[in-house]
């Protein structure tokens, strides 16, 4: 390379090289860099933004129209693949932009120091350079492509269905989709049936989510701290025992429940409920009773874990806070009240959160226990069922794909106000401004 | 005064045990009749004991001799399910962790916050589109299909707890690696990577054991029964409305708890440690 020429040229002109005019050239990508004498640079960011018109142009422009039209020929036409072409496209453009924008003002900022008297690098700097600087994008480029194609896009086109009209008497590709507006969400609010079930679900879930998972911390603070006793013998072979629901998979361990709890021929009527009180309780076909059963199963399923927890930190309190509240004369409540409760809350607050979001979205065992059934009259949920298992049977069961869409944003929006108040809670990002 | 106190001592002592016995017998109740029900020899509930007094290993002989059986292909397949998960998983949420823990990028701070809102949200509310997804690019009923959603949905929630990990390792380490000449890669793999193994080892397994415990996920992409992973086809036992067979469900699922229960409980203190550090230190 002549770069001895070069650097002799870019000293004459070191005065009057014009950043705007670098930046303004870069409207094209890689023009902006030739004008720095980047020349590598540049003809790589213009080739591959040549090579990005050329292969997506079509792809975009039929993206596009698909996302605003959603078809025009029924049969021939189908709007989910349109819908998610468009989607694709949206997210290939937001890259673009990304990319375009970093070009602009990478040519600026070139073209600022060139003005400044800065000496352009070599090749072998420039490459190096780019190696260090691009090193973190190379590491998360596969996960982030990933992500954006298994979890974002997903949610994206979910968001996208919630204003159409996709139902099982509308589907593609016999029928085109349309764009409704808030017409789905109208409804929810407006028509009385789906008024009621949403009302309905959303206050048990809310109780469910409540009562379950303070039960389940509750009872495994209660023996954490009672297995925790000095006076207590076996204590590794009773925490094992009691770690046990934990370690088997829940799956199997609900659909035994669902066994036990049967109301005919389960062993929970059979053995103990009939020989004690005479008469069997309806645990599936009562919404009461199945909820009451829920709460139960939850509880054992999710105290282990909770339990081994706060067995971790009770063995890292310090006896030194006991010894000095003896002397001061406190008693067990106090010493709880002051030392332990607040020590074990310190050290698991953002886990214990995360318990509760856990069980908000607990498809599985309201799923697995009785399919969030018993069937309620004048409503299209089970008696049982969540917001997340309601939207599962609206999907699968019945098809009404844009209102379980529509919930899904509900319950989306939900979680993520729960999300931001957890934000401001993790140390993580009170610590993020130290390095 | 003294004799009270003995006796308040042991009184209590002995309310304690009480309640633990209490527990052991509410913990071990439902365990003891999945074991019974797997070794009664009829298919119904009806007329099942804990303790059967006929019993026998028909269920666990027909789930490896019937030929109407998948029950070992199911195996086969949930394994290399759980194999290629935890693997492919491991290694993209460590490049990840890396990347936010110890370099400064364009889209940095952003990614934390998505990572940790996208961690809330459960794969399972975006399932049409999934379903639609995996339709349109023929991994539809396919094991790498379900491969593929386990290993993108991992990443947000284990990059968060790797990267929490990374964090907590001093940056002199890297940064006189950096001086001494070691490259970006030589850094990662030969002095990062080892050191972040205890934590690299909870997400291997955690992501083991995610396919042998969920069964909706492989409800929605996987269709045919020699597909099947085995929580989907043991569920598939007591979901069938004329022939809910929990005998045999029982027996099934009994060879998939005892192995994964012996496991955890051998790695159940580096589960917990890893998760605390991940959250209160991350």
């Amino acid at each position: 390379m002549s770069s001895k020429n070069e650097q002799q040229n870019v000293a004459n002109k070191k005065n009057n090289h014009n950043p705007t005019l670098a930046t303004l050239l870069s409207v094209v990508p890689g023009i902006g860099q030739l004008y720095n004498r980047r020349y590598i640079k540049g003809s790589i960011l213009f080739i591959l933004f040549a090579a990005f018109i050329i292969a997506f142009y079509d792809f975009l422009n039929m993206g596009y129209w698909g996302l605003m039209t959603l078809g025009e020929i029924p049969r021939v036409d189908d709007s989910r693949v349109l819908l998610s072409q468009g989607i694709i496209s949206l997210i290939l453009t937001a890259f673009a932009l990304t990319f375009y924008i970093a070009n602009l003002i990478d040519a600026r900022k070139d073209a600022k120091r060139i003005q400044e008297g800065w000496t352009i690098p070599s090749m072998r700097e420039a490459f190096r350079d780019a190696w260090d600087k691009g090193f973190p994008y190379l590491l998360v480029g596969p996960g982030l492509f990933l992500l954006v194609f298994v979890v974002i896009f997903p949610l994206l086109f979910m968001v996208f269905i919630a204003f159409t009209n996709y139902s099982l008497y509308n589907s593609p590709p016999r029928h085109l989709l349309e764009w409704v507006g808030f017409d789905n969400f109208k409804a929810l609010i407006t028509m009385p049936i789906w008024r009621t079930t949403f009302l309905t679900v959303l206050s048990w879930t809310l109780i469910w989510t409540f009562i379950a998972t303070t039960l389940q911390i509750g009872l495994a603070m209660f023996l954490a701290i009672l297995v925790n006793d000095p006076r207590v013998k076996f204590k590794r072979l009773i925490r094992t025992v009691l770690i046990l629901p934990w370690a088997v998979p829940a799956f199997v361990t609900i659909i035994i429940f669902t066994a036990l709890f049967n109301d005919n021929f389960g062993a929970i009527n059979r053995e103990i409920i009939i020989p004690l009180f005479g008469e069997g309780i309806p645990w599936l076909s009562d919404p009461f009773w199945t909820k009451t059963a829920l709460i139960m199963i939850q509880t054992w399923l999710g105290f282990p874990f909770v339990f081994a927890l706060f067995t971790g930190v009770l063995q890292s309190i310090s006896s030194d806070w006991y010894e000095a509240a003896d002397i001061d004369g406190a008693n067990r409540w106090q010493k709880f009240r002051n030392i332990t409760f607040p020590h074990l809350m310190f050290a698991t607050a953002p886990l214990l959160i995360m318990q509760y979001a856990g069980n908000f979205n607990n498809f599985n065992i309201i799923y697995l226990f009785n399919q969030g059934g018993p069937a309620v009259r004048g409503q299209n949920a089970g008696g049982t069922d969540i917001l997340i298992s309601w939207v599962y049977g609206l999907t699968f069961e019945t098809q009404n794909y844009n209102m379980a869409a529509a919930i899904s944003i509900i319950l989306g929006l939900m979680v993520a106000g729960f999300a931001f108040f957890q934000f401001r809670r993790t140390r993580s990002f009170k610590e993020e401004g130290n390095y | 005064m003294a004799m009270t106190k003995k006796t308040k001592n042991t009184l209590e002592l002995t309310v304690i045990y009480a309640i633990i016995a209490v527990m052991f017998v509410i913990i071990f109740y439902p365990l003891l009749w999945a074991l019974g029900l797997s070794l009664n020899p009829g298919t119904s509930l009806y007329g099942a004991r804990m303790f059967p007094e006929n019993w026998s290993f028909v269920h666990y002989e027909w789930l490896f001799f019937d030929p109407r059986s998948n029950y070992v292909q199911w195996y086969k397949n949930t394994l290399f399910v759980a194999f290629t998960t935890s693997l492919a998983s491991t290694f993209f949420v460590s490049l990840v962790a890396y990347a936010f823990s110890r370099y400064r990028f364009v889209g940095r701070k952003y990614g934390l916050y998505a990572f940790l809102l996208l961690q809330m949200f459960p794969v399972l509310m975006a399932m049409v589109a999934l379903f639609i997804l995996l339709n349109i690019i023929g991994l539809l009923d396919s094991l790498w299909g379900l491969i593929l959603i386990y290993v993108g949905g991992s990443i947000p929630m284990n990059a968060f707890l790797v990267k929490g990990y990374f964090d907590t390792i001093p940056r002199e380490l890297d940064e006189s690696a950096k001086i001494d000449g070691a490259g970006h890669f030589r850094i990662f793999f030969q002095i990062m990577l080892p050191l972040a193994k205890p934590i690299l080892a909870v997400v291997a397994l955690f992501n083991f054991m995610a396919p042998f415990m969920d069964f909706i996920l492989p409800r929605i992409v996987l269709r045919s029964p020699e597909n099947f992973t085995l929580a989907l086809g043991l569920f598939n036992f007591v979901n069938d409305q004329f022939a809910n067979n929990f005998t045999r469900f029982a027996a099934g699922a009994i060879l998939v708890a005892v192995p994964i229960a012996l496991i955890f409980l051998m790695l159940q203190r580096y589960l917990i440690s890893g998760l605390t550090s991940g959250a209160t230190k991350g």
